[in-house]
């Protein structure tokens, strides 16, 4: 048989926490707080552009619908379906299917035409040009009298 | 109508730069995956959610009796500012043991979309056969 067995110096898994919210709020209504949320995000960011990464393994981005509104809000909605079999049992489940929805609010205005996705290996990329409002400017410090 | 648009706006989260943990930089880590197992009368196939993995960082070794999972996961955005995060970024371990009713030798793996689909089949001994009744 085959059986699940945890190597001591593995940490918990951070997907099989955020997992775990999945199953409970997954098609069942809202998310009660921020921290029950799917898919968890990461930002990162440089002068021009925002780039948001999700982990989303076994979608495709035709399962995915993302839009942003406003010029900041950034929504993520998709649906993943567990694989088909003929015959057969689950010995074991710890992923989560279903329905999600996230929206968040991007810390810069964005060009909301030319945000561009990416999904490869499990992890969608969102690449968004930052409206040039919102990109730094030098400040020119004149030497007074 | 209004109701409906107040719930809607309370929906939507503001990211909490506060939030920013250091795991969310590519660290030491190793973190578990999450597997689901099916069996059938010719197999077991198990679906393990890898993202961030490529086919070339993809390990996984059978020894001893165990089935060895390691997924490689590289820096990724580098060249940007790391703002803040909600996940960590780091290597996927993981193993499981193998009971005597699996071919070793023909276990196969495939990974698509960060999903690695390992494939255990039954030895031919373990299949499920039909007895035949004789009437007596």
């Amino acid at each position: 048989m085959l059986a699940s067995r945890w190597e001591p110096s593995v940490q918990m898994n951070r997907l099989r926490r955020e997992m775990d919210r999945l199953f409970d709020h997954w098609g069942n209504g809202r998310p009660t707080s921020s921290r029950h949320t799917f898919p968890p995000l990461n930002l990162w960011a440089n002068d021009e552009q925002l780039i948001v990464e999700a982990e989303l393994p076994g979608f495709e981005l035709e399962d995915l619908e993302i839009t942003v509104t406003g010029g900041n809000r950034l929504r993520i909605a998709g649906e993943r379906r567990p694989p088909e079999h003929q015959e057969g049992q689950w010995l074991q489940r710890e992923r989560g299917f279903g329905k999600f929805q996230r929206s968040v609010d991007l810390p810069a205005y964005v060009d909301s035409n030319n945000v561009s996705a990416h999904l490869q290996h499990g992890v969608l990329t969102l690449t968004m040009p930052k409206r040039e409002e919102a990109r730094p400017r030098r400040i020119e410090v004149k030497v007074g009298d | 109508m209004n109701n409906e648009l107040t719930t809607t706006e309370k929906n939507v989260e503001q990211l909490d730069a506060s939030a920013t943990p250091s795991e969310s930089w590519h660290d030491d880590s190793i973190y578990s995956p999450r597997f689901d197992c099916w069996e059938s009368a010719e197999e077991i196939v198990m679906y393990g959610d890898l993202p961030g993995v490529m086919p070339e960082d993809l390990d996984i070794k059978f020894e001893d009796g165990q089935l060895l999972i390691h997924g490689r996961v590289q820096a990724r955005h580098s060249d940007y500012e790391f703002r803040f995060g909600e996940y960590g970024l780091g290597d996927y371990k993981r193993s499981f043991h193998v009971g005597e009713m699996i071919d070793v030798d023909s276990i196969s793996a495939e990974l698509k979309n960060g999903v690695a689909i390992i494939r255990l089949p039954k030895s031919e001994h373990a299949k499920p056969r039909k007895i035949e009744v004789k009437s007596a």
